[in-house]
C-alpha cells in the first residue's frame, strides 16, 4: 500500500517537474527549432512554423556573414584567460583569508563584493581614455584584466567561503609533521581544495562568457567575443528571426554545452558557505 | 594559532588582490569624480568648471526618481520571484522522481544564455505583439495580443531577468536542500509531525543561509541590470523601464555628457553601497552565525 | 606592439610611391547591419582584386550600437577604426570640430560633380565634402494597391494628411490583422522622432524659434502629435510604440500595413524577396497640409575617414571604391538594378535601366522636396530637415522621443507628453548655453 503510494507519488512528481523543466527550457528550445527555418517560415504560426521543411540556410548565412570562429576564439581565450589569471590572484588571497583571519578579514570581503556594485556605464569614457592611452584598445589582454577584476570578488568570497569548510585540524597536523607552508598548500590544501576552485573556475567562465558591455565596448574587431557577434544581428532591416536564432544558437551553444556537462562539478561549489 | 610569520605570509598573498581592486576601484572613480565637475560634452570641443551643475540637473531630472522606483521594483521583484520560485523548484527536484539528472539540466540552462540573447529570444520571439508566440497564442484561442513591452514594461523585464536567473537561486538552493539532514526529518515524521511543520519548522531554518547568499549575489546583479532594457524597451515608453544605470547611459552615452554621466555614476555609486551596507549588515551576521 | 607596427603601416603608405608594391594595410570598417551595407561585404572580392594590398576588417553593428561606439571613439581619439559609417546628423558637427580627413581630393574617376546636390550639400562643410554617401535616402508613402483598390479609393502622387487618414481608414480591418497605417513609435531620435520631427514640418512647427527657446508649447506641435496619435489608435497594430522602422518594414512585409510612410530605401524590401506583397506597393510623396513643407526627411549614410587615421590612403581607396559609379554598376551586374544603394548619383537616375525599377522616380521626387537648409515653415536658427544639426540634439529628441512613445502606448496623456518635452528641452539648452 505505502509503496503504491509513494509510487504514483513518483509519477506525479515526475510529470510536474518534467513540464516545469520543459517550460523553463522552452525559450531556448524554440530558438533552436527557428534557426532551422526560412526566414519566410520562422515568422508563421508556431504549429505552422513546425510542420515547415527544415532548412539550414540561416546557418549558411550567418557563415558567409560573420567570422564566427575569430568570436569564438575570443570568447574562449577572454573567459578562460580571466578565469585563470583571477584564479591566479583568488586562491592564495582566500587561502589566507579562510585560515589566517583578521580582524577586518570580514569588512575586507564585504568590501571586495561592493566594488562590484559601480555601475559600468558611469566609468566607460575613464576607462576608454585609459585604454586608449595604454594602447589597449581592441586587445585581448586589456579585456581580460578587466574581466578579471570584474569577476575577482565573487572569485575570492566563492573560494573562501569554500576553503573556511576544510577543516583547521587537517592542517595542524599537517604542520605538526613538519610540513612547510609550501608542502601545506600543495600536498594537504590542494586537493581538498580541487572541487571547489573547479565549481569557481566554471562559474566564472559562464560568467565572462555572458558579460557584455565591457566586451562590446572596449573591442572593434581583432578582440571581439561573441556578444558582439550578436550585436550585429540583433535588428536588422526586413525579416530576422531565422538568423537571430541561428547566431542565438551558436554563440550560447558552447558554454550550454560545457554547462550542461560539468553541472555537477559546477553546483558542488555553488553554496557560498550557506551549507553547513 | 596564527603566528606572526603565517600572518605575514597571509598579508602579502591577500595584497595583490587587494591592491588590484583598489587601483580598480580608485582609477575610474577618481576620474568619475573629476569628470563630474566639469562641462564635458564629448561633442564639442573643451571643458570648463561646471561646480555642482551636473549633480543638480541629474537629481532634479524628473526621470531619476522615476528610475530609482524602477530599480528597486526591478530588484525586488526579481528577488521574490527567483525566491519563491527558486524553493519551490528546489523542493521538486529534491523528490523522487524518473530523469531527475535531465529535468534538472533543463532547469539550470537560462543561466548559460547570454543577456543579451535572452532579451532579444523574449522580445522578438514570444512577446513581440504580431509574430511572437503569445500572440499567436492569444489569435489561437480568440484574444486581442497582449503587447507586453509597451503595456507592462517593466513587469516584461523583471520576468525576462528572473527567468534568467531562477536556475541560479534554484541550483543553490537544492543543493542546500541536499544537505538537510534524512534522519531527523524522518524522525520528525515519526512524531507525527506534517509536511507543512516539517517545511517550517526544519527546511526554512536550513535554507535561511543559502537564501540570504542568493539574495546577496542576485542583488549584486541586479542592480545593473542593463543589456536587458537596451534590447527590449530602451528605457520606455516614457521612463517607465528606465532604471538608474540606463539613465546614466542615456545620459553618458546618447547625450554624450560626459559631465552629467559622470555626475549620474557618482550617485549611483553612493545608491549601491547605501544597499550594500544593508546587505552586508544582513548577510553578515547570517553568515557569522 | 600594436602601435608601433600601425606607425610602421603608416609609414609605409606615406613613404611608396603610388603603384610601387607595398605591405599589406589592414583598414578597420564601421558599419551598420543594414541590406545595402551587408550586400557590400558579399561583393569584396572586387576591391580586393583591384586593391591587393589592403586587408578590410569589417565591424558590423546594430545602429544605435554603432553610433555609440563611433562617437565615443572619434571624440576620444581612440582611434580605432579607419573608415566610419556616419549620416548626415555628424557629418556637419563633426566636420566642423576637424574630426574628419576632407575628402576633396579623391580620384577624378569618383566624379563628385555627379553626387546628388541634396546629399552633397549636407556632407559639406566649409567647401570640404567630409563624408562620400554610400545610400540616400527621403521619406515617402509606400501603399498596398490592392487594398486601396478594393477600398474604392486612389492615392494621389502627392496627397495631403487627409487623405492619408481617409485611406488608412478604409483599410483597416482589424479582424484580419490589417492596419491601415503604420508609422514609427520607438524611443529615439532616429527613430519615432526622426518621423514626428519630420511630419511636424508639414504641420508647421519647429524644434525652436530664432532664440533657441523650445516649441512644444506652440500649436503646431500639438496638432502634430494628436494628428499622429489619432491615426496610430485608430488604423495602427499593436504595440506600435516599439515599432522602429525593421519592425514596421516586417509587418508591412507580411502584409499587415495598408501604408507605411518611412525611408525611400525600404521600397527595395518591401518589393523584394522576402515580401509577399511585392508586386502591390504603390508609391507617393510623403503628405503635407498645403503650408508648402512636406512631411518627408532627407538622410544619407555615408563613409567617411577619422582624421586621426594612419591609413588615410588605404581607407580613401575604400571610401572611393565603395561609393563610385562602378560599384553601382558592380551590384547591378550581380543583383539586378532594384539592389543597387539609391540616392546618391544623378547618373544612376538618368540610367534607363534604373529608370524601370518602379520607385526610382518617387524617390528621387522625395530627396529633392526635402531641404535641409530650410526645412520649416518658419525661419529657424538650425539645419536639418528631421533633426536639429546641434550635438545636443541627440540626447534631447531621445528623451522627447519617449515622452512620445509613451503617449502613443497610452501611458501618458499628449499634453503631459508636450509639457514633458517642453521641460527637458528647454532645461538641456539652458545647461547647453544655448538660452540665456
Amino acid at each position: 500500500m505505502a509503496r503504491k503510494s509513494t509510487h504514483t507519488r513518483k509519477i506525479a512528481v515526475t510529470i510536474i517537474a518534467w513540464a516545469i523543466g520543459f517550460v523553463i527550457f522552452f525559450p531556448i528550445l524554440w530558438t533552436i527549432l527557428m534557426s532551422f527555418k526560412s526566414e519566410g517560415d520562422a515568422i508563421k504560426a508556431p504549429m505552422a512554423m513546425l510542420a515547415a521543411p527544415w532548412s539550414f540556410e540561416s546557418y549558411a548565412e550567418v557563415q558567409a556573414r560573420s567570422n564566427y570562429s575569430l568570436h569564438f576564439m575570443n570568447s574562449v581565450i577572454l573567459s578562460v584567460g580571466s578565469t585563470l589569471l583571477a584564479l591566479i590572484i583568488a586562491v592564495p588571497a582566500a587561502w589566507a583569508m579562510a585560515f589566517v583571519p583578521g580582524k577586518r578579514t570580514k569588512d575586507l570581503l564585504m568590501w571586495m563584493l561592493s566594488t562590484k556594485m559601480m555601475p559600468a556605464v558611469g566609468v566607460l569614457v575613464p576607462m576608454y581614455l585609459i585604454f586608449r592611452n595604454f594602447g589597449l584598445l581592441d586587445s585581448r589582454s586589456g579585456l581580460v584584466v578587466v574581466l578579471t577584476l570584474i569577476n575577482l570578488p565573487i572569485v575570492i568570497w566563492m573560494l573562501y567561503t569554500y576553503f573556511k569548510e576544510i577543516p583547521g585540524e587537517i592542517l595542524e597536523a599537517a604542520r605538526m609533521d613538519g610540513a612547510s607552508l609550501r608542502a601545506e598548500i600543495l600536498y594537504v590544501l590542494t586537493p581538498m581544495a580541487v572541487p571547489g576552485i573547479a565549481s569557481t573556475m566554471l562559474l566564472n567562465i559562464i560568467l565572462a562568457w555572458n558579460e557584455a558591455f565591457w566586451t562590446l565596448q572596449l573591442t572593434t574587431h581583432d578582440a571581439a567575443p561573441l556578444t558582439q557577434f550578436i550585436a550585429s544581428y540583433s535588428s536588422p532591416e526586413g525579416l530576422f528571426y531565422a538568423k537571430l536564432s541561428a547566431a542565438s544558437t551558436m554563440a550560447i551553444a558552447p558554454i550550454l554545452i560545457l554547462g550542461w556537462f560539468s553541472q555537477k562539478q559546477l553546483v558542488r561549489g555553488l553554496t557560498f558557505g550557506a551549507v553547513k | 594559532m596564527a603566528t606572526a610569520h603565517s600572518r605575514t605570509a597571509a598579508r602579502l598573498m591577500v595584497s595583490p588582490a587587494v591592491i588590484l581592486l583598489f587601483l580598480w576601484m580608485i582609477v575610474p572613480l577618481g576620474m568619475t569624480i573629476y569628470f563630474s565637475f566639469l562641462r564635458y560634452n564629448l561633442l564639442t570641443p573643451g571643458t570648463s568648471f561646471a561646480g555642482f551643475d551636473n549633480y543638480y540637473y541629474f537629481l532634479t531630472n524628473p526621470a531619476f526618481w522615476d528610475a530609482l522606483r524602477n530599480t528597486i521594483t526591478l530588484v525586488v521583484g526579481v528577488l521574490i520571484i527567483t525566491v519563491f520560485g527558486g524553493i519551490g523548484l528546489a523542493l521538486l527536484l529534491d523528490q523522487p522522481m524518473w530523469g531527475q539528472g535531465i529535468v534538472r539540466v533543463l532547469v539550470i540552462a537560462p543561466f548559460f544564455v547570454m543577456p543579451t540573447v535572452s532579451a532579444l529570444v523574449w522580445k522578438n520571439m514570444f512577446m513581440n505583439p504580431v509574430n511572437g508566440m503569445f500572440a499567436h497564442i492569444a489569435k489561437a484561442i480568440g484574444l486581442q495580443p497582449y503587447d507586453f513591452l509597451s503595456q507592462s514594461p517593466l513587469a516584461s523585464i523583471i520576468l525576462i531577468v528572473a527567468w534568467s536567473w531562477l536556475p541560479f537561486s534554484t541550483l543553490i538552493l537544492l543543493t542546500a536542500l541536499q544537505s538537510l539532514d534524512r534522519e531527523q526529518q524522518e524522525a520528525a515524521e515519526m512524531d507525527g509531525a506534517s509536511w507543512l511543520m516539517r517545511f517550517w519548522y526544519l527546511t526554512v531554518p536550513h535554507l535561511t543561509r543559502s537564501i540570504t547568499v542568493v539574495i546577496l549575489i542576485q542583488t549584486i546583479f541586479l542592480l545593473s541590470v542593463f543589456a536587458e532594457i537596451l534590447v527590449t524597451t530602451n528605457g520606455g515608453p516614457g521612463t517607465a523601464s528606465t532604471n538608474i544605470p540606463f539613465l546614466v547611459y542615456a545620459q553618458s552615452l546618447l547625450s554624450f555628457d560626459v559631465g552629467g554621466g559622470s555626475a549620474g555614476g557618482i550617485v549611483a555609486v553612493i545608491l549601491a553601497n547605501i544597499v550594500a551596507v544593508f546587505l552586508m549588515r544582513m548577510i553578515g551576521k547570517n553568515l557569522d552565525a | 606592439m600594436k602601435m608601433t607596427l600601425r606607425a610602421l603601416f603608416g609609414a609605409t603608405v606615406s613613404l611608396t610611391l603610388a603603384g610601387a608594391a607595398m605591405a599589406e594595410t589592414t583598414i578597420t570598417v564601421a558599419t551598420v547591419n543594414n541590406g545595402d551595407m551587408i550586400r557590400m561585404q558579399g561583393l569584396m572580392d572586387d576591391f580586393y582584386a583591384k586593391n591587393p594590398d589592403i586587408k578590410v576588417n569589417w565591424v558590423t553593428l546594430e545602429e544605435n550600437a554603432l553610433r555609440q561606439k563611433v562617437t565615443t571613439d572619434i571624440a576620444t581619439k581612440g582611434g580605432q577604426f579607419d573608415v566610419l559609417t556616419i549620416g548626415t546628423y555628424e557629418v556637419p558637427i563633426w566636420g566642423k570640430a576637424g574630426w574628419l580627413v576632407s575628402l576633396n581630393d579623391l580620384p577624378a574617376d569618383y566624379d563628385a560633380a555627379d553626387l546628388l546636390p541634396a546629399i552633397a550639400g549636407g556632407l559639406t562643410v566649409d567647401g570640404n565634402l567630409y563624408a562620400s554617401p554610400f545610400y540616400g535616402e527621403s521619406s515617402m508613402v509606400m501603399y498596398r494597391k490592392d487594398l486601396m483598390e478594393a477600398a474604392g479609393l486612389t492615392m494621389p502622387d502627392a496627397p495631403t494628411w487627409a487623405d492619408i487618414k481617409a485611406a488608412a481608414a478604409a483599410m483597416t480591418d482589424k479582424d484580419k490583422e490589417q492596419y491601415g497605417i503604420c508609422l514609427r513609435g520607438k524611443a529615439g531620435w532616429g527613430e519615432n522622432m526622426a518621423f514626428l520631427t519630420a511630419m511636424s514640418n508639414s504641420f508647421g512647427a519647429k524644434w525652436f524659434d530664432m532664440d533657441w527657446h523650445a516649441q512644444f508649447d506652440q500649436k503646431p506641435w500639438a496638432d502634430t502629435l494628436a494628428f499622429y496619435l489619432d491615426l496610430m489608435n485608430n488604423y495602427g497594430p499593436p504595440g506600435a510604440s516599439n515599432n522602429g522602422f525593421n519592425e514596421n518594414l516586417a509587418l508591412f512585409q507580411q502584409g499587415h500595413c495598408g501604408m507605411w510612410i518611412d525611408a525611400t530605401v525600404a521600397a527595395s524590401f518591401v518589393t523584394g524577396k522576402d515580401s509577399t506583397v511585392g508586386d502591390k506597393v504603390g508609391f507617393a510623396l510623403a503628405p503635407d497640409n498645403g503650408l508648402g513643407k512636406r512631411g518627408n526627411w532627407l538622410w544619407a549614410w555615408s563613409l567617411a575617414i577619422p582624421a586621426g587615421t594612419q591609413k588615410a590612403d588605404a581607407a580613401k581607396a575604400f571610401v572611393n571604391w565603395a561609393t563610385n559609379k562602378d560599384y553601382l554598376a558592380l551590384v547591378a551586374s550581380k543583383e539586378g538594378w532594384a539592389n543597387v544603394p539609391p540616392g546618391t548619383r544623378s547618373s544612376l537616375y538618368a540610367n534607363e535601366e534604373y529608370a524601370k525599377i518602379p520607385f526610382a522616380k518617387m524617390t528621387l521626387d522625395s530627396i529633392n522636396a526635402a531641404d535641409p537648409t530650410h526645412p520649416t515653415v518658419d525661419p529657424v536658427p538650425y539645419t536639418g530637415v528631421q533633426f536639429v544639426a546641434i550635438p545636443e540634439f541627440q540626447g534631447i529628441a531621445t528623451a522627447v522621443g519617449q515622452q512620445f512613445s509613451a503617449a502613443l502606448a497610452g501611458t501618458t496623456s499628449a499634453a503631459d507628453a508636450l509639457a514633458a518635452a517642453q521641460a527637458l528641452t528647454t532645461t538641456e539648452m539652458t545647461k547647453a548655453g544655448y538660452v540665456k
